[in-house]
């Protein structure tokens, strides 16, 4: 089991949220979206020179710039 | 009383909306004074109640501005004895429950509508609405909007919403979500559909920029289609088989001339039925000979039979260029338009199209949801401008709205330029709209260098592919339209009386010779040319018939059409600006407008041959 964040996580690869490096706002945000630490999660895609990431938590698909992705940290299943 | 909707973006709130106020009723596009909301009424034992569709929320301690909104009119809500149907959607019951339970916890009267209902079928979820109607105290009813399913019922059940203060610990509020989660959601394993893997295939980068392109340039050539179809058809026989004729008649009834003349039915035209070519210099026109024929004696040619004509675009009159305009040249591309953009809205793409351009836009100094107030401003800059409130920033909001009101043509912008350089084809056409998209990329990369601040990542939720619900798709599209109507046809009527005032007082030239040195120096246009840049002021598309006349040429009409696209949205979207960014931002916008829009112009005058 490997620890990475989303932004490095390869496309198409699950795993499960154990930490979201960042102050209350950007957890906050992250968690009405349902990205919060013990979610199941599941990379969709990602784009070129630091694009944004796509990633589908339970029925709900986000996509959040790379900044944030990376500190999003996931263990993959 | 008044019912509120309120829920997550992309619940179905204008669906629930559109069967709530019903087909009979006039929903509005209301342009509050701090937001742009939906309006509509429904009856409930026979009182007219007002029924409002709330920008969708996740939260209510608001991350948007347009968040902001919500959480403004839940407050202004909770002073009567109002409603809010709180809409969740059935297939994200976790995410959905943190809105409700922030929504019971200000102890307003809440019913919860468990939309989409349908959709937890096919993706395994089954949920004891029974169950949950007991933990949160409130009715829940399950509901598919797009069917009509459950409409009844919620209706029914209206009146006993209530208040039910849920006692929680705000540190606990996932966890406490979780608890209902576990007693009343069970959650089978889902097979992926074709909607899904699409889904995927369009937001990939390989497979989802060549989606893109092609889905862009279907759209556009569509809407040139439907356009182009109902003009050829519909508008164009209507105006001369019609209208035409009747118009003659009535300016032989008005006599002919006069000033009550010239403003209703503008210039008459003569064309001599011998040399089948209109006659130019008319010096005397003479009695009415039979039907619209006349004898009119010209400088040239001495006394010669003609037929009186009008024409449609230079005649400035308001019964004639000034319907003409708006309704035969401008509304069948806002149809066209709008038609094209709701699907866009409704199917689930535009997200998926913003990721993909994240990157680009992040160079302007935007994130990829602007491209949403831009596809959006290519209609109308009005909404498109209300649209930047998506943006986190003020920051954003102020390069959007700027970007837009200067390198963002809107319909009526796109029909000026189609119909002053349309006839040279993609000669005239690729010049204007590719400086226009130039102007854009260095306008945003000027700003995101100079302003300072940076803009912040795409933070969103991507729906589901949805196939488009018809009959909201065309509530929306009529009340787009018939907005488009009740805004541009008072403003271009406005216009074309202002044009005709201006220039029986000769105002025109005297301002024309004021601003020579910009106009004709800096520009290379003749000074008439300027009676267009002012009533450009007020509305664009009545500048075709007011350069028409002049004579110009291909380089002075691509001119004339970008520095009228660049140098001043409209009086409609600037009032609109105004509010949105203030007056002091609104300055700096309008500053940057007029200086880039007489660079341009004059390096295109520079330039070109």
């Amino acid at each position: 089991m490997a620890i990475v964040n989303l932004a490095s996580m390869g496309q198409g690869e699950e795993g499960r949220v154990v930490r979201i490096e960042g102050g209350l706002g950007l957890r906050r945000r992250l968690e009405v979206l349902g990205v919060r630490e013990g979610a199941k999660i599941e990379k969709v895609s990602g784009h070129f020179m630091r694009g944004p990431i796509t990633a589908r938590v339970g029925n709900t698909e986000v996509a959040i710039g790379w900044g944030m992705a990376k500190r999003v940290t996931v263990e993959v299943l | 009383m008044k019912i509120l909707l309120m829920g997550n973006p992309n619940v179905g709130k204008s669906v629930i909306f559109s069967r709530l106020t019903g087909a009979h009723v006039i929903a509005s596009n209301y342009p509050g004074t701090t937001v742009e909301f939906t309006k509509g009424h429904m009856r409930l034992r026979r009182e007219r109640i007002e029924v409002i569709d709330v920008p969708g929320t996740y939260t209510l301690k608001p991350t948007s501005k347009a968040e902001e909104v919500a959480v403004e009119m839940l407050r202004e809500a909770k002073e009567n004895s109002n409603i809010v149907i709180n809409i969740v959607d059935a297939t994200n019951l976790e995410r959905n429950l943190n809105l409700t339970l922030q929504l019971l916890k200000e102890g307003i009267k809440v019913i919860v509508c468990l939309n989409l209902w349908d959709e937890t079928k096919h993706t395994g979820i089954e949920i004891d609405v029974k169950k949950l109607e007991e933990i949160l105290g409130v009715p829940v009813v399950p509901t598919c909007a797009i069917s009509g399913e459950g409409i009844a019922e919620l209706i029914d059940r209206l009146p006993e919403a209530k208040a039910n203060t849920y006692e929680y610990d705000e540190e606990e509020r996932w966890t406490e979500i979780g608890g209902i989660i576990e007693e009343t959601q069970r959650v089978t394993h889902r097979h992926h559909t074709f909607l899904d893997r699409l889904g995927d295939a369009s937001i990939r980068p390989a497979t989802g920029i060549p989606i893109a392109l092609v889905v862009l340039a279907a759209t556009f050539s569509i809407i040139r289609f439907i356009g182009e179809s109902l003009i050829a058809y519909i508008f164009e026989p209507i105006f001369e088989g019609l209208w035409k004729p009747l118009m003659v008649k009535f300016s032989t009834i008005l006599g002919s001339g006069g000033f009550i003349h010239d403003i209703l039915i503008g210039k008459l035209f003569f064309f001599n039925t011998e040399s089948e070519e209109f006659i130019k210099g008319v010096v005397v026109t003479g009695k009415m000979v039979a039907g619209n024929m006349v004898m009119v004696k010209t400088a040239t040619d001495g006394v010669v039979p003609a037929r009186v004509t009008i024409d449609f675009v230079q005649s400035m009159g308001l019964f004639t260029t000034g319907l003409f305009v708006p309704l035969a040249m401008v509304l069948p591309y806002i149809f066209a338009f709008y038609l094209m953009l709701s699907f866009l809205e409704d199917s689930g793409y535009l997200p998926r199209l913003g990721v993909l351009v994240d990157n680009f836009m992040h160079r302007l100094g935007l994130h990829g949801l602007s491209i949403i107030p831009m596809m959006l401003g290519l209609g109308c800059n009005v909404p498109g401008a209300l649209a930047t409130r998506v943006l986190e920033t003020k920051r954003e909001r102020f390069i959007a709205a700027t970007l837009m009101a200067i390198a963002i043509p809107c319909m009526a912008q796109i029909a000026m330029v189609f119909g002053l350089v349309g006839k040279f084809g993609v000669r005239g056409l690729a010049p204007v709209f590719g400086t226009l998209f130039v102007v854009w990329v260095l306008l945003g990369i000027v700003m995101d260098r100079l302003l300072p601040g940076e803009s912040p990542e795409i933070f969103t939720e991507i729906p589901p592919y949805r196939i488009p619900y018809f009959k909201a798709l065309s509530k929306k599209l009529w009340m787009r339209t018939y907005g488009f109507l009740r805004e541009a046809v008072p403003y271009v009527l406005l216009g074309v009386f202002i044009v005709n005032v201006f220039y029986s007082l000769h105002v025109i030239e005297f301002i024309g010779r004021l601003f020579s040195p910009i106009v004709r120096g800096v520009l290379g246009l003749p000074n008439e040319a300027v009676a267009a840049l002012i009533i450009g002021f007020l509305r664009k598309d009545i500048a075709i018939g007011m350069l028409s006349p002049l004579g110009l040429t291909m380089k002075q009409l691509i001119v004339a059409s970008v520095v009228l696209t660049m140098y001043f949205p409209c009086v409609a979207t600037f009032a609109v600006l105004v509010r949105e960014l203030g007056v002091k931002d609104m300055l700096k916008a309008t500053l940057i407008m007029i200086v880039s829009a007489l660079l341009v112009g004059g390096a295109l005058n520079l330039i070109m041959r």
